[in-house]
């Protein structure tokens, strides 16, 4: 009996065809493998922000194998020396355990809590490339408003991981929220006891904080990032103008194999470098904040970065209480309003923006081609307003650090921050309104009288003038009639012609570069004649 | 029985009984004057026995190591502390029994001689010896007595676990869960414990120099000092920092400014790198 021979390159067919047979699934698949995405850069950091998520969901879940989401009180006897002994609850301890006695548990620890911070920086950063491109513009309100309230629900994720280790820093953290509560005028105190099961710290919020941690909140970023991206897939990704793209089409590269090979690799890079801050830094070191006790609060004690700004505005907030005579008087304390008025403000102002601007200016079409930030020069100095305002905010949280690092008193650093809170938001307002007229002039400039070519001109009448290089055919005195595209305008000779950089390599060159083309508008500069060296005529030998 | 009009007559002439009845005027005042004369002498001769003598000798004869110290004193400490270390108004405290362990810390961190008067003195490296720095505080503590550095090893039997938790009640308040410091008002700041020595510490605890509070004896005795020493020392400065470089130990302001200008940049030229391979 002679077996049959086995082809294995008939193999993947064959198997395809299985199950394409049993779910039918070729047709719907093959249009989503031929899904067409544009390609630039910036298109990448949003898709930082998911693959971090990704690293957050696997190292959280090694975590919670280790960790014990209970305040019952327990003496350490782990391995860490000084701290044995020490009376702490059963969480604080099983993150201990986690940073010294589990195989590979503090580097998995380290990896979750800088992916977190990746996680938020890379919102935050794709979030500005949306707004300083105007992609958030009709039909695209919805995934913006999804998109911030991905901020802000990352920012309770953020919060929440951040009091479960119940160290020094999150206890300290904790009483800070739990004040922020007790602030809300008439419900603030019913707020803080129905969260915390009575008076501060209680014994149930870290179990309560650790199922919000792992579960509630968890699902409902899952949630908000479907429908992120199932936005993205239906409505189809933004893309730059540029020669054959209009309003009504997508260039760019097909979804399989290039761009699904692409983003792979670059999920690797994200884990990679993930991976090597976990490994190489420092973060968060709980052992030496100890458990959490009222009358243990240390200097430098800060929340993450992305919470830092509401640090920041009670540190600036001056003492205005506000005492309202009813009954045995009611009052309003200072700390209400740059940490629950601010926030409210900031989510309201953000989410709102699409429809304010396409109110304001009256456009109310369907917009897929993103537009450069200098052409739009109201909205791009409003980001950099709000962008300034975020980062006064931001320094003033980390103050006392600037303080004492840097030696500046730390009273004139919150008076600084006052002042520049004020100050900095609308000058940067102004500066960047410049900056940007200054752009759009000078790509006017380029278009009408063509690129600088260094070639410096003597005229009969003696003037100097530099040799332009008209980018089309001219009318009549030299200048061209361009219409300006919306993208990129060649500044420099060697970025003339449809074909881009000439010399490839990333870093560096990886091949020497080609004679450059004789552009069409100029002819070939002539090789300067030899020049007889002026002399006394004597051999200077 | 003592009877309601024995009561009123009081206790000496209780004690005679019926004789004291009719005495003449004149002996009573007699009997009064000699009364205080031998009060006064008693109280005088009781003050001469239990007051110090301190004041019985203009100047005391200082030791060989103080009028070494006296010596520096006139040339380097003079100006700010005035000829009598009693304090120049505006210029320098008294010294006059902050002991030598205020000394050592001062002078043997090189905050002492200041450079100028500003918020508080700086860690500078230090002008004297520690031999000169040990005649100096013998001449302040001579000057009026005060606290000093008991000598010999201020670790033995520590217990770190105690002194990890006695420095996170009573330090990390100023000087941060990582002994680096932090900053306090109008410029003042608690300075990083990262080159203080162990005599330094322990005489900075004694003496509460600059902002620092005094915590003498009574609050955190020396053995609690010990431990609290080695925390510093053994934990603090010779961590091997699980985890990779700590950045600092600036707590989560360091590592919001790590994850922007490492992770966010590093992946910025990377999404550069994959998009340009088109």
């Amino acid at each position: 009996m002679k077996r049959r021979k086995l082809d294995m390159a008939s193999v993947p067919g064959k198997a395809a065809v299985g199950v394409d047979d049993r779910f039918g699934v070729s047709t719907p698949l093959r249009k989503l493998l031929n899904k067409v995405f544009p390609d630039h850069w910036s298109f990448l950091l949003g898709e930082i922000a998911l693959f971090s998520f990704v690293v957050l969901l696997l190292t959280g879940v090694f975590l919670t194998f280790f960790y014990e989401p209970a305040m019952t009180e327990v003496v350490y006897n782990g391995s860490y020396a000084p701290l044995r002994g020490t009376p702490m609850s059963a969480a604080y301890a099983s993150s201990l355990d986690i940073s010294f006695d589990v195989r590979g548990g503090l580097i998995m620890r380290q990896m979750h809590h800088w992916s977190a911070l990746l996680f938020m920086a890379a919102i935050v950063v794709h979030m500005l490339r949306v707004f300083f491109t105007g992609a958030f513009r009709k039909p695209r309100e919805t995934n913006w408003i999804i998109g911030s309230l991905l901020f802000w629900v990352g920012f309770l994720a953020g919060f929440t991981g951040y009091s479960l280790p119940d160290d020094g820093l999150s206890g300290t953290g904790l009483r800070i929220a739990s004040g922020i509560m007790l602030s809300i005028p008439v419900i603030g105190s019913w707020v803080t006891s129905s969260i915390f099961g009575g008076e501060f710290p209680g014994e149930i919020i870290i179990s309560r904080f650790f199922i919000a941690h792992v579960l509630l909140i968890p699902g409902l970023l899952v949630a908000l990032i479907s429908a992120h991206l199932g936005l993205v897939f239906k409505q189809k990704h933004t893309q730059w103008p540029g020669p054959g793209r209009t309003n009504d089409n997508v260039v760019g590269e097909r979804m399989f194999p290039r761009y699904a090979l692409k983003q792979g690799g670059f999920f690797m890079v994200v884990f990679g470098v993930i991976a090597l801050m976990g490994g190489l830094f420092q973060i968060n070191p709980i052992w030496y904040f100890g458990p959490y006790e009222a009358w243990v609060v240390s200097a430098a004690s800060q929340p993450d970065w992305y919470v830092m700004f509401l640090d920041g505005s009670t540190r600036l907030m001056p003492a205005w209480e506000i005492n309202i005579p009813i009954g045995d008087g009611y009052v309003i304390p200072p700390l209400f309003w740059p940490t629950v008025v601010l926030p409210g403000v900031l989510v309201g102002l953000s989410t709102l923006y699409p429809f304010v601007e396409a109110r304001r200016l009256k456009d109310y079409r369907s917009h897929n081609l993103l537009q450069r930030p200098r052409d739009v020069p109201e909205r791009t100095a409003i980001g950099a307003m709000a962008v300034a305002f975020y980062i006064v905010l931001t320094l003033s949280g980390g103050n006392d650090v600037i303080a004492d690092k840097f030696h500046i008193s730390l009273n004139a650093m919150t008076w600084a921050g006052r002042i520049g809170l004020l100050v900095i938001p609308p000058l940067a307002y102004y500066v960047t309104y410049r900056i940007c007229l200054g752009l759009q002039q000078h790509d006017r400039e380029v278009l009408a009288h063509g690129v600088e070519t260094g070639i410096i001109r003597r005229l009969p009448d003696g003037r100097f003038e530099e040799v332009h290089q008209p980018l089309a055919a001219g009318g009549h005195d030299g200048h061209a009639e361009l219409e300006y595209a919306g993208w990129v305008v060649p500044k420099k000779m060697n970025r003339l012609g449809a074909l881009g950089p000439a010399i490839r390599g990333f870093f560096y060159p990886i091949e020497k570069p080609a004679e450059a083309p004789v552009s069409p508008g100029h002819p070939p500069v002539e090789p300067l004649p030899e020049r007889k060296e002026i002399s006394s005529g004597e051999s200077r030998r | 029985m003592t009877s309601d009009n024995d009561r009123r007559r009081g206790l000496l002439a209780r004690l005679r009984g019926e004789r004291s009845a009719a005495r003449s005027r004149g002996r009573r005042r007699l009997g009064a004057a000699v009364r205080l004369i031998a009060a006064l002498t008693l109280a005088g001769g009781a003050y001469t026995v239990f007051a110090p003598g301190v004041q019985a000798q203009e100047n005391p004869p200082l030791t060989g190591a103080a009028a070494e110290g006296k010596a520096l004193f006139d040339v380097s400490c003079v100006t700010c502390h005035g000829r009598n270390a009693q304090g120049v108004d505006g210029r320098g405290p008294s010294l006059i029994g902050v002991g030598s362990a205020s000394v050592e810390f001062q002078v043997s961190s090189g905050r002492m001689p200041m450079a100028r008067q500003e918020a508080q003195a700086m860690r500078k490296p230090p002008v004297f010896t520690d031999e000169q720095v040990r005649q100096l505080g013998q001449f302040v503590q001579e000057l009026g007595g005060g606290p000093q550095v008991p000598e010999g090893d201020l670790r033995e039997g520590a217990n770190l676990a105690t002194g990890g938790e006695l420095f996170r009640i009573n330090c990390s308040q100023c000087h941060a869960f990582g002994g680096g410091g932090g900053a306090l008002s109008s410029g003042k700041y608690a300075p990083s414990l990262r080159p203080a020595s162990d005599r330094q510490i322990y005489a900075a605890m004694l003496s509460g120099p600059q902002n620092m509070p005094v915590f003498g004896d009574n609050q955190i005795t020396p053995e609690q000092k010990a431990d609290i020493i080695a925390y510093i020392q053994d934990t603090l400065k010779h961590d091997q920092d699980q985890g990779g470089f700590n950045l600092g130990r600036y707590g989560p302001s360091t590592e919001g400014l790590a994850i922007f200008l490492i992770g966010i940049v590093a992946l910025v030229f990377a999404s550069l790198w994959i998009a340009g391979k088109s």
